[in-house]
């Protein structure tokens, strides 16, 4: 398999305090990867700088063969690579089909402003309410997203994301602060958009429980570096790892 | 339901249509409601639907106004005649004359308008919140002190835009009937436009921009054409505002930012911002209720007018219009969860604990 998006040598440092030190990191199309590390190992930085938020100082992402360090967030949304954030967002004051009707992809051969001032085709509105039915918030398809209680919006975000048919999903903490229960649900169906819909994902997650399930294979920061790569299995018995979370002995 | 809709809209069409017939004495007030309409109708594209609070939409209904002012007295007469009477006494015109300057300035005016609006937009619809507003605000300002001191369009001592042909019939009711189809077709076409997607983008701008761009949404065009589409109502409204009025001053008719370009957004915010009818309703009430206060009540106008704006926006924070759809809404939602909850996925649709 080749890889869909490939991290190489990218740092970026905000003032003096380096959040991330020549990582390297690269995921196969297909695959899910993990990324875990201490709070302010520059996971989340790592995320703005693929998908174009933050300038990367030096080092190349490279996502399905094409650089796109130089290329704006929404460019690089629309070359199909998605992130969801840590805290939600959603458009609060339009109901949830509302919020999935937006998030219908503008790619594909048709000119993006005729279809602009036309009405939201029906099968988009199927779509959006069969992905709604997926995550379990068909019931509240009329209600307004910021009335959603904030497990409820991440699932919502997700569908989104779903919604605008990505290559690659990047996902910051799916399950944080969500409760147990909900939290096996969101991981069914990472699994299933994954294996149904072929969307290769890389997930940042702290709950080391979702993450060893989920990732074939993982990658650890701390301190802005790569500390450690390899299997669940292989990064979880690494000493380095033990003590970055825990604090060497 | 849809019936009693259309029935609606045609009594509110014929009420229109008669309205200068039965209250003659009224025709010049009720022109100017229809402007207040459009002014508040066009504020609300990107104030209201889009979130970005705009001071300075005036500056395109300046531009509209001094545009058709200007095609009106160079089509027909050199700058030098025109001086050399003083301005009004000789501009006399044909009926034809008049109508085509009127029209021809008022797409020049509008395309003008359109220009600007995509070139200022470029730069400061970058700028967000209170940025945006306070840029904007400069805007109107600066652009009433160029008018007041450019000796092309007159300066400080203003324009006298032409005499109306009287063979055109009576000059209040041809303005009426303008500003009455002007609104018409500014809310119909609103109306089409926010049921598309681009209304669905407008919205998702407003609620969460940065969303939206990390959901791949073109968000720089879909502003730029929103802030183009406010400019040409409004440049269409101002290049008859100024014949309507019979002078064109630079900040008290045409970039009149302490008057019209802040009733707009009151207009907006009373009727309830983000709705179609809204800013209608508003407009409604704004402007019968400023005329009454001024007719009746004049050195406290200013302070009820405040006052009032100062009440709505305290205690119907979503306007009128706002409030009511709350009120329904909240009504709706209740009656509609409660028989769903039984019913749903227990492990998924169920709220945090």
């Amino acid at each position: 398999m080749s890889a869909l998006l490939q991290v190489s040598k990218v740092s970026k440092s905000f003032g003096g305090v380096t959040a991330n030190r020549a990582l390297s990191l690269s995921v196969d199309a297909g695959a899910i990867a993990g990324l875990i590390g201490p709070n302010g190992s520059g996971k989340t930085t790592l995320f703005n700088c693929i998908v174009g938020h933050h300038p990367v100082d030096s080092g190349s992402v490279v996502f399905a063969g094409r650089e796109i360090k130089h290329r704006t967030v929404p460019q690089i949304a629309r070359l199909g690579l998605l992130r969801t954030f840590q805290q939600t967002r959603v458009y609060g004051a339009m109901d949830c089909v509302q919020n999935m009707q937006i998030s219908a992809p503008q790619r594909g051969p048709e000119n993006a402003r005729q279809k602009l001032f036309r009405k939201v085709p029906a099968v988009v509105t199927e779509k959006a309410e069969s992905l709604l039915e997926f995550v379990g918030l068909f019931e509240k398809r009329r209600l307004r997203a910021g009335e959603l209680s904030f497990g409820q919006q991440k699932l919502l975000e997700f569908a989104m994301a779903l919604m605008n048919e990505p290559k690659m999903l990047l996902l910051d903490e799916p399950t944080a602060g969500i409760n147990p229960t909900l939290i096996n649900g969101i991981m069914d169906r990472l699994l299933r958009a994954n294996a149904e819909l072929g969307i290769t994902l890389l997930v940042i997650e702290h709950n080391m429980r979702v993450i060893m399930n989920l990732a074939q294979h993982i990658y650890c920061l701390a301190h802005g570096s790569l500390l450690a790569a390899g299997t669940p299995q292989e990064v979880q018995e690494d000493p380095r790892v033990l003590s970055a979370y825990l604090g060497a002995q | 339901m849809k019936a009693a809709r259309a029935a609606g809209y045609v009594a509110l069409t014929v009420a229109a249509v008669a309205a200068p017939f039965v209250l003659p004495q009224y025709q010049s007030q009720l022109a100017l409601l229809w402007v207040m309409v459009v002014l508040a109708l066009s504020w609300d594209i990107v104030g209201g639907q889009m979130g970005y609070n705009s001071f300075g939409n005036i500056v395109f209904f300046g531009i509209g106004v001094y545009t058709t002012a200007v095609v009106q007295r160079d089509l027909f007469f050199g700058v030098e005649e025109y001086a050399h009477v003083a301005g009004g006494v000789a501009s006399q015109l044909a009926p034809l004359q008049y109508l085509g300057g009127l029209a021809l300035g008022l797409v020049l005016g509008a395309v003008l308008a359109v220009i600007a609006a995509a070139v200022l937009g470029a730069g400061i619809l970058r700028l967000r919140g209170h940025y945006f507003a306070i840029c904007t605000l400069g805007l109107g300002i600066a652009m009433g002190e160029i008018a007041g001191g450019t000796d092309y369009i007159g300066a400080g001592s203003g324009l006298v835009t032409p005499l109306f042909p009287e063979l055109l019939g009576e000059r209040n009711r041809f303005f009426y009937f303008y500003f009455m189809l002007l609104a018409f077709t500014c809310f119909g076409v609103l109306a089409a436009v926010y049921r598309c997607r681009f209304g669905l983008a407008l919205n998702a701008i407003r609620d969460n921009e940065d969303k939206a761009e990390a959901m791949g949404l073109r968000t720089t065009r879909y502003k730029t054409i929103a802030w183009c589409l406010s400019a040409v109502f409004l440049a269409l409204a101002g290049g008859a505002y100024g014949n309507f009025i019979g002078f064109v001053d630079p900040v008290d008719t045409a970039f009149a930012g302490p008057t019209l370009g802040v009733w707009m957004i009151l207009m907006a915010i009373m009727g309830g911002r983000g709705t179609l009818w809204g800013p209608v309703i508003g407009a409604m009430i704004f402007h019968v209720s400023r005329e009454f206060l001024w007719t009746y009540l004049l050195g406290w106008d200013r302070m009820i007018l405040g006052l009032l704006t100062v009440l709505i926006v305290i205690f119907l924070p979503l306007g009128i219009l706002g409030w009511l759809r709350e009120r329904t809404a909240g009504r709706a939602a209740a009656a509609a969860v409660k028989p769903s909850s039984s019913t749903s996925q227990p492990s998924l649709s169920k709220s945090q604990p």
